[in-house]
């Protein structure tokens, strides 16, 4: 055992010779130095957009971000939080819900440290100095998206494909999540603005990343008779699914024109950037960071992708601009009360868990002024309503 | 004349080979698949192979925490596999090893959520220890009851049972989760850290890795002196003789399950109570396969394991960082790791056989006068 610890030591010694070698070549004399956890790499759509807004954003800026790819949602994103912050990070950035624990973990550790942490939920009940959250208003983007997808529904109604009443459209969704269901919700009140006798079914795969799942999903949903397919999951499973049997189709995430050349209409997406590059500056200006800050259309975070011409309805570019500009202008409400019913009835009032507790405890009224405030009160979604006109297949997730 | 055709070799058996040629046997194989790696990093990604290694030696070793890291992941797996070892030293195939984890640490997160502001951290954490050891010895046990009671194959079942335990975990992550519909349960008692494994100092740690260093030595000794470890080699090498000499191997197979699936369900405590502090789905994150490999390559030998344990994780560690430092996939580390381990297990076959060359021209002039003699 001697001679093999020696080897090993001899080994370890040439190793951390050739270590020597590439050391201090980073210089830089900005202040800021931003690290990123990513829970996938680039193959995912969802992490791929996260770091394509992080680069862009730090070029921008002037600064090498360092990234760690692949950090799941357990100690090892404490671990790798720790190991940026050692390396001289003073911006940690982490990319999925389930990392938020860590980071908050991290955070109480390192109070010179700012850390940022998407689509989370607990910043405004922690109560730390350097702990945030962010996410947009993408029912904004949902909303838009549905718009075009209803605009395609009237298309194939003139057209004599199916009659007004068998205008379906079909949901693959991650998880019964608030997130999840604020974005199908406002993507059918999109859908519905324009075609109202528009229905919906949702189905769930129990899984942010599950191609097979997602692409059976949408099978069932063409097969059950769904005209148009969205959904609220990562993989290309739904888009291609939809590709194969002709049914137009509405990603997330960004565009899914490679793989549904012929039947994708449009996407909608956060874009991060402009949200780094605030907390970049911030940080560079001595300035704090909002505990829980919510992008808008008018900050640049909701985006849509370019309209694919060959499946969309004609016009439906020129429609968008239109209800995105009455959007800004603060003229339309997604989750405007009059536009849709719970159980029947007209909500004047409703309670949601936006305080996250183990009970799911209602905390907060959330309608104001005829409108469901979504995103108001905290970053991260928390409508969690089941409207009328919308069928849930199944909800074991 | 074809008695003259004789090939350039033959594989012969090697009686034995002292240590050291052993040993000697596997440093080439390792600088041989540096090498390979370094040519192929050179050609694929045209980066400095020397940076590249320099990276993954950082990895693990760059900075105190990246080295304490290092310890606890060797510590998890090395746990792993030491778990497995006494199935396997029986020829038992447990490759349920996940299934085993992840029922462990179930056990332990699900009473760490319902009675963790019950009792007091001296009482709940020896009780998570146990609950989660129990778990993963039913887990264990029962394709041993069904491989003692009716010959069932043993890698299907255990397998199978891997696919149980973690539907069954996302059926409670499901029940426990928050917030509603979100599909995780996020740290367990993050402000009252009930059931949380205490840390040493300011280390989180060395408690793990204690515990897992006083195992090995326990599991060694277990398997090398005690009369359960011998009745479990002679039902390693023949059932027949086991019966014959009176040992109950229905008997052994149970207990010895139950031993494996226990101590994989201990890996499941240090995961859940000692570091992560949730449950995922994802959380034994393959080790219940690699631990077969790791116990493989030592040849069951704990403190080998600690060896080639150290490999792995060395290699999983590099992996990130080059990809952190130099914008790889990970996936090309794993190409990297895979010719290592291809060299690596390939080399046995030279520890444990000799290429004997024939010598043409002396055979070959030898072989007649033999037959000249015979006349």
């Amino acid at each position: 055992m001697k001679k093999v610890l020696a080897l090993v030591l001899a080994a370890a010694m040439v190793l951390s010779l050739a270590a020597c070698t590439n050391g201090g070549s980073q210089k830089s004399d900005a202040k800021v130095k931003a690290g990123f956890i990513f829970l996938h790499d680039e193959n995912s759509t969802y992490d791929l957009n996260f770091m394509n807004a992080a680069k862009e954003a730090c070029k921008a800026f002037g600064i090498e971000p360092i990234i760690k790819t692949n950090i799941p949602e357990g100690q090892e994103c404490y671990d790798a939080a720790m190991e940026l912050v050692d390396e001289g990070c003073n911006f940690v950035f982490a990319d999925s819900f389930g990392h938020e624990d860590y980071m908050i973990q991290a955070a109480k550790e390192n109070p010179n440290v700012q850390f940022a942490h998407a689509t989370g939920t607990k910043a405004h009940t922690e109560k730390l100095a350097n702990y945030h959250n962010a996410f947009a208003e993408i029912f904004e983007g949902r909303y838009l998206a549905g718009v075009a997808a209803g605009m395609k529904l009237n298309e194939m109604i003139e057209a004599g494909e199916f009659t007004a009443e068998e205008a379906k459209i079909g949901y693959v969704g991650a998880f019964t999540y608030a997130e999840v269901i604020s974005g199908y919700t406002s993507f059918f009140l999109g859908a519905r603005s324009v075609c109202p006798t528009a229905t919906m079914e949702v189905t769930f795969t129990g899984s942010w990343y599950d191609e097979t799942a997602e692409k059976e999903g949408a099978n069932t949903l063409i097969q059950d008779g769904c005209k148009l397919i969205s959904q609220h999951a990562d993989s290309m499973g739904a888009p291609t699914a939809c590709e194969n049997a002709g049914v137009p189709n509405v990603s997330y995430n960004g565009s899914t024109e490679s793989v549904a050349p012929n039947t994708f209409i449009v996407s909608s997406r956060i874009d991060w950037a402009p949200y780094i590059t605030y907390c970049l500056e911030c940080i560079r200006d001595g300035k704090a960071i909002d505990t829980d800050w919510t992008g808008t259309i008018a900050t640049g975070s909701v985006k849509l992708t370019d309209v694919n011409e060959k499946a969309a309805a004609a016009g439906t570019a020129d429609k968008i601009a239109e209800v995105k500009k009455q959007l800004e202008e603060g003229k339309l409400e997604v989750f405007d009360t009059s536009t849709f019913t719970v159980n029947g009835e007209t909500l004047t009032s409703h309670q949601a868990d936006v305080d996250t507790d183990a009970d799911y405890t209602p905390d907060t009224e959330v309608i104001e002024n005829g409108a469901f405030k979504e995103s108001k009160f905290r970053s991260a979604p928390y409508f969690d309503l089941q409207i009328d006109g919308i069928t849930l297949l199944d909800t074991k997730f | 004349m074809n008695h003259n055709h004789i090939p350039l070799f033959h594989i012969a058996r090697r009686k034995s080979l002292p240590w050291y040629r052993a040993w000697g046997i596997r440093a080439i194989a390792i600088i041989a698949a540096l090498i390979l790696d370094a040519v192929i990093t050179t050609i694929v990604t045209g980066l400095n192979p020397f940076q590249v290694y320099g990276a993954i030696f950082r990895g693990s070793f760059g900075t105190a925490r990246k080295f304490w890291v290092l310890l606890q992941n060797i510590a998890i797996l090395l746990c792993v596999s030491i778990a497995v070892t006494p199935a396997y030293r029986m020829r038992f195939w447990n490759v349920g090893g996940e299934g085993q984890i992840l029922v462990g640490a179930l056990g332990c997160a699900i009473t760490m959520i319902l009675i963790g502001d019950k009792l007091p951290n001296a009482v709940l954490i020896p009780l998570l220890f146990v609950v989660s050891c129990i778990s993963g010895a039913v887990w264990g046990v029962i394709p041993a009851l069904f491989k003692a009671k009716w010959n069932t194959n043993e890698t299907l079942f255990t397998l199978m049972m891997n696919y149980v335990a973690t539907q069954l975990v996302a059926y409670f992550i499901i029940v426990f989760e928050v917030p509603k519909g979100a599909g995780q349960i996020g740290i367990i008692n993050q402000s009252t850290e009930a059931g949380w494994l205490p840390m040493i100092g300011t280390n989180r740690y060395l408690l793990n890795i204690i515990i897992v260093a006083l195992l090995t030595v326990a599991i060694f000794i277990y398997m090398r002196y005690s009369k359960h470890g011998y009745e479990i080699s002679v039902v390693g090498e023949s059932e027949r003789t086991a019966r014959y000499v009176g040992i109950k191997v229905g008997k052994v197979i149970i207990r010895t399950m139950a031993l494996s699936g226990a101590l994989c369900g201990l890996a499941g405590f240090l995961l859940v109570s000692g570091t992560n502090h949730t449950i995922t789905t994802s959380i034994a994150g393959g080790r219940g396969f690699t631990a077969v490999m790791v116990a493989w390559l030592a040849k069951f030998n704990p403190f080998a394991m600690i060896l080639t344990s150290f490999l792995i994780v060395f290699m999983e560690r590099g992996a990130g960082e080059i990809s952190t430092s130099f914008g790889l996939n990970p996936s090309y580390a794993d190409i990297i790791t895979g010719i290592i381990l291809f060299f690596v297990i390939a080399c046995e076959f030279f520890i444990n056989y000799q290429l004997v060359f024939n010598r043409r021209d002396k055979k070959a002039a030898a072989a007649p006068t033999e037959k000249e003699a015979a006349k």
